[in-house]
Parts: structure tokens; sequence; C-alpha cells
């Protein structure tokens, strides 16, 4: 039987309100699906429900209305399946980076089960992450003693730590300036290209979604809802320089363009 | 012109030298300053005393407080050490049951303000008024200065540790909660060494303090220590060694506080970023 394979994150009509039913409604009946080894990021202006996007899919909060589904499993609370970065870095202060790429091992199974027999291994793996990120020779600092740049890499080898089936990026390079974040794109990309995850990324930037992402999808204002989808066409690996290139920047301008109508239509909601 | 550089080369490696050494002698007058400061102010002491000729009756001159402590050397240490016992003891206890209720204040909103008026009117009442009770309840002698000790150095842990684990950033929280991490975990792998660099800040309060609560018990119901032995030498108008007393106990209670000091200093280095490195950069060039 050749069943079409289910896709791996299946968001249905998901909607989200804050403060009880006559709170402000966050997310309307957002639905998207996402292929196993598929990389899609998630684009809008600030405010349009990216992040509470990412929050109901990582289980952290509750969905009003909807159903999410990762790996066919319902998503009613956090999957230890996911790995997830976030926009800061927060790693433990008090940790070394080892110890802090280390911490999802302590607490997902079947590691944390393992940890102890296994260290070597476990921390042997954790140093290859960090090597190829550019961190080798790093292990024992503590964060206050790595840029904001270099924390922001060791926070991405903690959510690829425990080789998560979805690795939910948020924001994870809004705080960098331009050169570091360029830096750590094709880095994700070659870290992407050799553990091959399901990656959803939410960005506000739209270089850096065409240049990491298989397909683009943008989001209108509050109350969030999917408006259009692109899928990239440039085979990987991808280059900077690619990002010069015409037919890049025409992807650039087209989904400007919807980003912009979708700003506008908030504006004209408003005045309304 | 070339052979500028060099001299500039040296010029600017004189400077950082200079600059090296007077953080040297910054840090060497620091270690010093507290040793001259008590110094001074016993020397100050001295001097008033002779100038204005107090009677050693109403204020001892520190050589008259040396000599008291010379000639009674052996019950001061002996009852100094009843005193350092009973204290330690009651501040364990402290420990022990301030980071339990501590931590299960700080991760409990319920418990929190539940059990936040009552631990702050039972701190509001005055150990002086419960002493008679215990003495009442367990007689005269070292449990209730043990007591006394534990009750007075308990709240500031309690209060430290709450604090500590209730502030845990949200955004930490969420790191463990991502990951199914159990409420357990998120306590002991976030709460719990977020709390530390306030735990230790407490303990440097409640050392003091505990010798406050047992020294209280002790004046006003027990058959050994340093505040039985200081009310004994007032009754018999024995001034200098009523002080003599009271130099002991600071200096327990100053040791107390450096010991405390230092192992926070080992265990919390990272909440405590910044000073140490400055110098080291400045002295690296």
């Amino acid at each position: 039987m050749a069943a079409v394979e289910r896709p791996f994150v299946e968001i249905d009509q998901v909607s989200m309100r804050y403060g009880g039913a006559e709170g402000t409604l966050a997310l309307r009946d957002a639905t998207l699906s996402v292929a196993r080894g598929e990389f899609v990021a998630v684009v809008g202006p600030s405010g349009c429900g990216k992040s509470t996007l990412m929050k109901l899919v990582s289980g952290l909060w509750p969905s009003s209305a909807g159903s999410v589904v990762v790996g066919g499993q319902e998503v009613d609370r956090p999957l230890p399946m996911v790995g997830m970065a976030f926009q800061n870095p927060t790693l433990l202060p008090w940790r070394t980076i080892l110890a802090n790429v280390m911490l999802p091992l302590e607490v997902v199974e079947p590691h944390r089960r393992r940890l102890r027999a296994e260290r070597a291994a476990y921390e042997e793996k954790a140093r290859r992450l960090l090597a190829m990120v550019g961190l080798a020779g790093f292990e024992g600092k503590y964060p206050h003693q790595l840029s904001g740049g270099m924390q922001q890499r060791a926070s991405l080898c903690r959510a690829l730590v425990h080789d998560p089936a979805l690795l939910m990026l948020d924001e994870p390079f809004g705080a960098l300036d331009i050169f570091t974040r360029e830096d750590l794109w094709a880095q994700l990309q070659d870290v992407c290209l050799t553990l091959k995850p399901t990656v959803i990324l939410v960005t506000h930037d739209l270089k850096e979604a065409i240049f990491l992402a298989d397909r683009v999808l943008v989001m209108s204002s509050r109350p969030g809802r999917i408006l259009a989808e692109r899928r990239v066409p440039f085979p990987r690996p991808r280059s900077l320089e690619d990002t010069y290139t015409a037919r890049f920047q025409d992807l650039v301008h087209e989904l400007r363009d919807h980003i912009n109508a979708a700003r506008q239509g908030q504006e004209t909601e408003h005045a309304a | 012109m070339p052979h500028d550089a060099p001299r500039r080369g040296e010029a600017n490696a004189r400077r950082v030298e200079a600059l090296a050494a007077a953080a040297r002698r910054r840090r060497r007058l620091q270690g010093l300053l507290p040793w001259l400061i008590i110094l001074g102010t016993f020397l100050l002491w001295e001097l008033a005393v002779r100038a204005f000729a107090i009677d050693a009756f109403i204020l001892p001159a520190p050589s008259a407080i040396a000599a008291s402590m010379a000639q009674w050397w052996q019950p001061l240490l002996e009852n100094a050490w009843q005193t350092l016992m009973t204290t330690l003891v009651g501040f364990g206890l402290a420990i022990v049951f301030g980071l339990a209720l501590g931590v299960a204040i700080g991760s409990s909103t319920l418990l929190y303000h539940g059990l936040y008026p009552l631990l702050i009117g039972f701190n509001s009442v005055p150990k002086v008024a419960v002493v008679p009770i215990l003495v009442i309840w367990f007689g005269i002698g070292t449990v209730p200065a043990i007591i006394t000790a534990f009750l007075i150095s308990f709240f500031p842990i309690v209060v430290n540790v709450a604090t500590g684990i209730a502030t845990v950033e949200p955004e930490l929280r969420d790191v463990l909660r991502a990951l199914g991490a159990r409420p357990v975990d998120i306590i002991r792998k976030v709460g719990l060494p977020r709390a530390m660099p306030y735990f230790f800040a407490s303990l440097k309060i409640a050392i003091t303090v505990a010798f406050v609560g047992s020294i209280l018990a002790e004046t006003v119901a027990a058959n050994k220590g340093i505040g039985q032995l200081m009310m004994l030498a007032s009754s018999r108008f024995d001034v200098p060694l009523v002080f003599a007393g009271l130099m002991v106990t600071a200096f327990m209670g100053v040791a107390m506080y450096a010991v405390a000091a230092a192992i926070e200093q080992r265990t919390t280095g990272w909440a405590m970023r910044g000073q140490g490195e400055q110098q080291v950069s400045a002295a690296g060039g």
C-alpha cells in the first residue's frame, strides 16, 4: 500500500485568544502543514502572532481552537521530540557552555536514563555540535564570557543535541548584527544539511527566510492568518552571494508586497 | 620618523606596567584597610578614655578589656565554644528548614500567598518574648538558645530562597518546559541554582543574627555561654569582662561571616562577574 505520507506537522484551523472570550484574537484559523525534513519559514509584520504560533506548536501554550499534530501526536503539552531556540540565547548563567548544551539530555528520555552510563559519548556529541558552529575550545567558558552571537550558536546546539525530529526557531537571530546573522545563516544551513531535521523558523527578515527555507509562509497582522505561500526554488547549498542575485531579490520584493498589503489591511481595520 | 614606533611601543608598555602596579597597590590597600580601621578605632577609643579620664565602670579602655581577656581567658573560651556550638546548631536547622520552606513557597504561588502573612507575623514577634515560653517548655539550658538562634535566622533564609525561585525568568523556565520537563526538574535545574546567590546572601545575614538569638536566650535563661557570662560579669560590676564577652562575640560573628562569604564566592562566582575580570584585563594590558 503506497499511501501518501502524512505531513509531519499539521496545524489545522488553530486560533488563539488571550484573556478569555472577550480578549484579543492573536491568531485566526491558521492552517499549515510541514513535511518531514522540510524547512519552513513563517514571516510577517511584528505582532502578527508568529511567536504565538510557535508557542502553540511547541505545546508551551494551549490553543483556543483547532488542533496541532506533530509526528502523529496531538500536541497538548510540550513534546520531547521538539527542540527550540528562542530569540534570546536563554543560556543558564551558572553552567558552562558544554553543560548548557547538554541540558536537554538531562531532561529528555531516553537520553536522561542513559546519560550517566554513556556520559563520554554524549559529551563527545555535544562537542561535535559546538565545533560545527565554530565554538570548539569554548566548552568550558561561561555564557557571560561569550559574545551574543556565540551565545546564540550555543543555544542552537542546545536545541539540536537531543536529535529533535522538529526544530523550532523563534527569531533566533533577531538580536544579532547583520554580519553575525549572515554567518549564522550559513552555519545553520550546514547543520541542517547534515542532520536533516524538520524546521519551522519564525522571522521578520525576508532575506533570512528565503535564504534558509524550502517554503516561505506570509502571515497577516493580528489576528494572524496565513496570507500567502511561496516555494523557494534555489538549489542547496545556497551561498551568501546568491542573496545578491536578481532572482533572489525578485522573491524578496514579491514577499515584501504581501507583507505591505498585510500591514495596510491592518491600518484600514484600525481606521474603521 | 621610523625609529618613533619602537619608542612609542616602549612608552605604551611602561604605561601598562604603571597601570598594573596601581591596580596591585589598590588591591593591597583593600586587603589592609579593614585591619587599619579596626586598629584605628581601638586607638581612638583608648585615647578618648584616657583623655577624658572615663571610669572603667562606664567605659573600659581596650587595654583594660585586653587585660580582662588575658585574666579570664579560660572561662571566656569555654563559654564562647558553648555559644558557637549553640549558634551553629540553630543556624544549621535554619538552613535545612529555611531552604525547604523557601523552595516550597517560591515554587508555589498558592503556598506563597497562604503562608506569607503567618511568616511575617511570626517574624515580627520579638524573640525576647519567646524565650520565657521556650524555658517553660524545655527548661533552662542549651535547647532554648538553639531554638532562639533557629527562629531568628530562619526568616531571612526563607524569604531569600523564595524570592530567588519565584523570580526565575520565564524564558529560562520555558527552555525547560519546551523539553517536557516536570516541575521537579525545573526547580532542580533552574530554580535552585538561580536561588543560590540569594541563599548565600541570606546566610551572611542569618549567621550574624543567629548569634544575636543564642546570646539573647543565654542572657535570659542559661547556665553556660557568652551571654550568661556577660550577665554574671555585669552583676559583679566587672564591666571590662562584659566588654571582653562582647569582643569575643563580635569576633565569632565576623569569622562566621567570612566563612559564609568564602563559600558564596566559590559556589556562585557566576553571579558576580565583572569586577575580577576587569582587574585581570588591566593587568594583562
